[in-house]
């Protein structure tokens, strides 16, 4: 669904993400842990077109994601494909960037009207359907301000739901959140994973969720992948030495 | 001789009044242009290609560094050597309207710019266009924080009305430096705009003030 072809990724001298292979499969959850400055937000913010990739390819669903085919050569993506690509495509932030003035419903009824072009009624359907599915159906009419994060963090959620992607990423979605409030929102990630055919990519430091939740995880250092595998692999017999240290110290804090 | 007549005073009043609905006109018009105007100043300046953005800029620095009174005189006199012939009433809104676009564009580039980088980021993952972006998202989080510097501005603009006297405009002032040559009297008609502006601006403030009120409430939830 989501691979990775030798992507490079530099500001300046400081090489962020160094030829990094990764494929994904359909429905596949994975988790990017690592410590920090190692990549892993880069990954899913150059996935997301946030940030420009300085070499390699990304593909999604089999098609080249910022570039694209011309008389048999990979150009630039025009904004035309870039769209297209990006519609297959939803990310839940750390620090929610929900739309301040718009309502919970009218969060998640703003794109699907202006960018799918659903009518009100559709757009209002299906924003209530899924506030309800994260647990805010009573909270329609409230404002982000008016919301705690973890409320916020879940209206999130919906929000990239209703564009309806394939694939959703997770940057630390629970990072900026009370630490009480944190198991709202991975319940809420938890049935999506159950009830969703969702590929699902996530930058997380809750070990304990990666643990229960992910097919594969991935352990980040120095902008490469320095160690995968499944979650019983890595967190219970990890072979990196730098593995163990990172988990060792995540360990010790909590 | 007395110093204040008011038997005349009454007198002109009414002239006095239906040149402060031309004054009025001049500013909200004016105002209206620079609103608009200023902010597509800003959003071509910011977010323009830079064919645009340069001379964009340097358009925006000339008009701010030079006189409305100057401007107003090259609109009425100095066009019509060009074959654009534009009748005073006009041409007077048009340049209070550009001069002001100017300072408006400054106040609308730091609204814009204050609207953080998440917001951005949130409309390209919810896959919007450009212009889905600026009008539902950008722009109505980067007005309600201006509204008062706006506010400010259209004051200002009223208060420089005044200068479209020099191209024969009928607004208060010259309305009151015709009365005043008619009658030798000039402490009457002078004092009345004076006043008129006063309460006027007085008007406007308070206005401006429920404005940002109602914006922070409907608009920012705050």
């Amino acid at each position: 669904m989501v691979r990775f072809d030798g992507v490079t990724k530099s500001y300046g001298s400081l090489v962020v993400l160094d030829k990094l292979d990764l494929d994904i499969a359909r429905g596949e959850k994975v988790a990017i842990i690592g410590p920090s400055g190692s990549g892993k937000t880069t990954v899913l913010r150059m996935l997301m077109t946030l940030e420009r990739i300085n070499g390699g390819v990304i593909f999604v669903d089999g098609e080249p994601l910022t570039s694209m085919e011309r008389g048999g050569k990979l150009v630039p993506a025009d904004a035309r494909h870039l769209r297209r690509m990006r519609g297959k495509i939803g990310m839940v932030f750390q620090h929610f960037n929900l739309f301040p003035h718009m309502s919970a419903l009218r969060n998640c009824m703003e794109a699907p009207c202006t960018v799918l072009g659903l009518s009100r009624a559709e757009a209002e359907t299906r924003g209530r359907e899924l506030l309800s599915m994260v647990g805010l159906g009573d909270k329609l009419d409230h404002y982000p301000s008016q919301l705690s994060g973890g409320q916020q963090q879940r209206v999130a959620i919906a929000r990239a739901l209703a564009m309806r992607p394939k694939v959703m990423l997770f940057d630390e979605v629970t990072s900026a959140l009370d630490p009480e409030l944190v198991g709202e929102v991975l319940s809420v990630i938890r049935k999506l994973g159950a009830e969703f055919d969702l590929t699902m990519l996530m930058v997380t430091h809750q070990m304990g969720f990666a643990k229960e939740f992910a097919d594969r995880v991935c352990f980040f250092h120095g902008g490469r992948i320095c160690e995968e595998g499944p979650p019983e692999k890595i967190f219970g017999a990890p072979e990196n030495e730098r593995t163990r240290q990172f988990l060792r110290a995540v360990l010790e804090a909590t | 001789m007395t110093f204040w007549d008011w038997k005349f005073t009454f007198e002109i009043l009414p002239l006095l009044a239906s040149a402060a609905l031309v004054t009025l006109e001049a500013t909200l018009i004016g105002f209206v242009i620079a609103a608009v105007l200023g902010l597509a100043f800003a959003i071509g300046r910011m977010f323009g290609p830079t064919w645009l953005a340069i001379p964009l800029a340097g358009l925006i620095e000339f008009i701010r560094s030079t006189p409305l009174l100057i401007q107003i005189f090259f609109i009425y006199f100095v066009f019509p050597e060009f074959g654009v012939t534009i009748e005073a009433m006009t041409a007077g809104v048009l340049a209070l309207g550009l001069h002001y676009a100017t300072y408006c564009s400054e106040v609308y580039r730091a609204g814009l710019a204050n609207v953080p980088r998440g917001q951005w980021e949130a409309s390209i993952a919810l896959n919007m266009t450009g212009f889905h972006t600026f009008r539902d998202v950008i722009i109505p989080q980067a007005i309600p924080p201006v509204v008062p510097a706006l506010g400010n501005y259209l004051v200002a603009l009223f208060k420089d009305t005044p200068l479209l006297s020099a191209i024969a405009v009928l607004e208060l002032m010259q309305t009151a430096k015709i009365i005043g040559s008619d009658n030798f009297r000039y402490t009457e008609p002078i004092t009345l705009v004076g006043v008129i502006f006063l309460l006027f601006s007085l008007v406007a403030a308070a206005l401006v003030r429920m404005v940002e009120a109602w914006v922070r409430r409907r608009v920012l939830h705050a």
